[in-house]
């Protein structure tokens, strides 16, 4: 496996991670692959291997999240690497040290991999620029996801053997979460149908130029959908600004069981957390274990992770092979 | 003591004939070859008889060898950052990058620390701009106190100080109340009132013009009719209040048709637009390349073409540089956090010659909306070449190639989104009162 895993990587054409759109289908099919054979190696009872033995991953949140660190760090653990978190709170962001100079001050700790999640869209690419080490974009404002659109694709595909001709709906708030836009280019990218479902006030400008179809009443969306993912709506968006209240918002865009009657019969929900039920999700539909895939997106999480660290330390490993000769 | 030798053409020196020139003046529509002569700081005598070398015997001449003369440019829209942002800019670094761009008046904004909203700080940066400037400087004062939107300057007192008119910078006045009395108001004292032209609600926090890129790069965006908004307002309020309104940098195809409309019931409006709206669509913004962020933001293609067609028919009267110096520390940020604004002193004249280049305007009208139009607006003396008039003069070479390079800029900030853009125009020699303020390195 590591010899075909290593052929595999040279099919991935980019130092970093910072987002889906630019990738290939060959590359995202690629990542896929890779993640589904540690799927295999994480439900066994031996779970670390050592290819990032030696190596050094940096976890720098600038914004608080609990399940992405956490599933960055158990990835780099089970590969065997070391990993450092970093937070906003503790780091010297607070003291008023500006981004690139963080970026400046860790890279000369020579790390292999930064993960960096920041509440600024375009600020990876921004930090990326300034280091030598391989960058992993763990979510930048409301641009992009990677990792969280990858782990999506990966429970879709195990449970429905493809990509290719299905039709997904995301629905709720398209305007602020990122991970709606690399799932939109992901999915997109590998031959599904998009729909996004949610009201105006929620929608991005010119999305249907991604080559989705947008559509404001949840029941004619969810029509003859194969998969239903839902989105976060963030307390702070409920109170006036965007919708007019939470019970508002769940009488038309909260996936109840009638709802989903409308999909598929076999169509399958899903959610990247955490989720607000009573507001965008009903719990009878979140806790149902025949149609909710929202546990085995955790799981995936942390394989998809490996693999993208896999990929980019292999990466980088051949770069300085490549450099010393 | 020895005497040291006046400049020819200065005040106080010896007379100086340009001959052999392509005289170029909007004002009364010559574009002929011909010869000027400057005599103590003004135009003594300007005209075809002069085209030859050795047209005029007994006094220095420069053969201009074909070159465009033509007046200096007037620049009715500039942010000098001095005082306050020093590190920014200052009147010095400023005004040797203006003489750079053949540019020899400049009109400061008063968004500076502290605002200048006061009869005594109008006075002080006339005073300071003698004391440092190479060109002519002068400045707008707040619309209100503070640029707070809330309690009317003293327009009267300030206007006697030296100030050419009234704007809040880049705050557009929000309060149709407030706005609707600085209009009455300044209409007294014969000032115009400038209206930066972004509704405040629409525009929010918005960074770049709203649309596909936007929504692919996750920013949050300002919709093209929040322009619109703000100026189909301002527009109601001036013909109410029979006020004289300017609206700068206008961006979009609905607001410069809004003017349109308005200048044919016989409104009291001008406007002007800057390069980088007509040069530059929001494609430059790329991967949050945040030296074209700017404020309006760049917009779509068919804006950009708007702006084109509203420069050709007129509906647009004037170009400014809309000069606006950030150091590194303002713009090496994540896109939203930084600073909006180019620098643009130096690349006013020649990004503005593509559009002769292009065929979308004639040379003279291309020059009348930096020049004479400018000027006329402001109630300036400068902006044409005639006998008795300021010896203001830039000569450049319309055809010749270069390419904009950050290292060679004389501002002391470096964002333009025009670095390593190449050009075709390039300003040879700048004259103030008849003196050198800028010549080219041959």
């Amino acid at each position: 496996m590591t010899s075909s895993a290593t052929a595999a990587s040279f099919r991935y054409r980019h130092r970093h991670l910072l987002g889906i759109e630019g990738l290939s289908p060959d590359e995202i099919t690629l990542l896929l692959d890779l993640a589904g054979s540690y799927v295999e190696q994480n439900r066994a009872a031996e779970k670390k291997s050592d290819l990032l033995r030696g190596r050094t991953v940096i976890n720098l949140f600038f914004e608080n999240s609990t399940r992405t660190r956490t599933s960055f760090e158990l990835a780099a653990k089970r590969l065997g690497g070391d990993v450092i978190n970093m937070s906003a709170d503790v780091s010297s962001v607070k003291k008023g040290e500006t981004l690139i100079d963080t970026a400046m001050t860790l890279n000369a700790m020579l790390p292999d991999v930064l993960i960096v999640r920041h509440p600024d869209s375009g600020a990876v690419k921004l930090l990326s620029e300034k280091v030598n080490c391989a960058v992993i974009n763990g979510g930048d404002g409301t641009h992009e996801h990677p990792t969280q659109a990858l782990l999506d694709a990966l429970a879709i595909r195990r449970h429905k053997g493809r990509l290719q001709g299905l039709t997904v709906a995301i629905c709720g708030d398209i305007l602020h979460i990122r991970v709606a836009r690399s799932n939109i280019h992901l999915l997109i990218s590998m031959g599904a149908r998009v729909r996004v479902i949610g009201p105006p006030t929620l929608m991005p400008s010119a999305i249907d130029r991604l080559g989705v179809e947008v559509f404001h009443d949840m029941k004619a969306g969810l029509i003859d959908c194969d998969i239903v993912m839902m989105l976060r709506l963030q307390l702070e968006r409920m109170q006036g600004a965007f919708v007019p209240s939470t019970r508002e918002y769940f009488h038309f865009y909260g996936l109840t069981r009638e709802k989903l009657a409308l999909a598929k019969p076999d169509a399958l929900v899903m959610h990247p957390g955490p989720m607000n039920r009573g507001v965008e999700i009903d719990s009878e539909v979140a806790d149902d274990i025949d149609r909710s895939l929202i546990r085995e997106q955790v799981e995936m999480g942390v394989a998809v992770r490996m693999a993208c660290l896999d990929v980019l330390t292999r990466n980088s490993l051949r770069n300085a092979a490549g450099d010393e000769r | 003591m020895t005497a040291q030798r006046v400049e020819p053409g200065a005040r106080g020196g010896p007379p100086l004939a340009l001959v052999n020139v392509r005289l170029l003046d909007p004002a009364s529509n010559t574009d002929q070859r011909g010869g000027l002569v400057i005599s103590d700081g003004t135009i003594a005598e300007v005209g075809p008889h002069l085209a030859r070398a050795g047209a005029v015997a007994g006094i220095e001449a420069i053969d201009g060898d074909a070159a465009c003369l033509a007046p200096g440019l007037v620049d009715m829209r500039v942010q000098l950052r001095e005082p306050g942002e020093e590190h920014k800019e200052t009147f010095a670094t400023a005004s040797t990058a203006a003489a750079g761009g053949g540019i020899t008046s400049m009109v400061a904004l008063p968004n500076t620390h502290p605002v200048i909203d006061d009869a005594a700080l109008v006075e002080s940066i006339a005073r300071r701009a003698r004391e440092t400037s190479r060109v002519r400087v002068f400045t707008y004062a707040a619309v209100t106190r503070g640029l707070a939107g809330k309690e009317m300057t003293e327009f009267g007192l300030l206007a006697a100080a030296g100030a050419l008119g009234f704007t809040d910078g880049l705050h557009p006045v929000a309060n149709s109340q407030v706005m609707r009395r600085a209009l009455f108001y300044a209409s007294t004292f014969g000032k115009v009132i400038i209206q930066h032209p972004e509704d405040p609600g629409l525009g929010g926090n918005g960074g770049m013009n709203a649309g596909e890129i936007a929504t692919r790069l996750g920013l949050p965006s300002i919709p093209p009719l929040a322009e619109v908004m703000q100026v189909e307002r301002d527009l109601r309020l001036a013909q109410m209040a029979n006020g004289r309104l300017h609206i700068p940098h206008v961006s979009t195809g609905a607001a410069i048709n809004a003017i349109r409309r308005a200048k044919a019931r016989g409104g009291k409006v001008t406007c002007d637009t800057a390069p980088p709206y007509f040069a530059l669509n929001e494609i430059a913004v790329g991967d949050y390349r945040t030296f074209a962020k700017l404020s309006p933001p760049l917009r779509g293609e068919s804006d950009r073409r708007a702006v084109i067609e509203g420069l050709k028919d007129g509906t647009i009267d004037a170009i400014a540089s809309d000069h606006a110096p950030q150091d590194q520390e303002a713009k090496r940020l994540p896109f939203a956090q930084a600073a909006v604004g180019m620098i643009g002193l130096e690349t006013l004249l020649c990004i503005s010659l593509d559009l002769v280049h292009n065929k979308h305007l004639t040379l003279l009208d291309m020059l009348r909306k930096m020049t004479v139009a400018p000027a006329s607006i402001l109630g300036l003396p400068y902006g044409k070449l005639a006998k008795g008039a300021p010896a203001d003069l830039v000569m450049f070479d319309p055809e010749r190639a270069w390419k904009i390079a950050e290292k060679d800029f004389r501002s002391k900030s470096k964002n333009s989104p025009f670095d390593g853009r190449p050009v075709q125009g390039r300003v040879m020699r700048t004259w103030i009162a008849g003196r050198t303020a800028f010549a080219l390195a041959a």
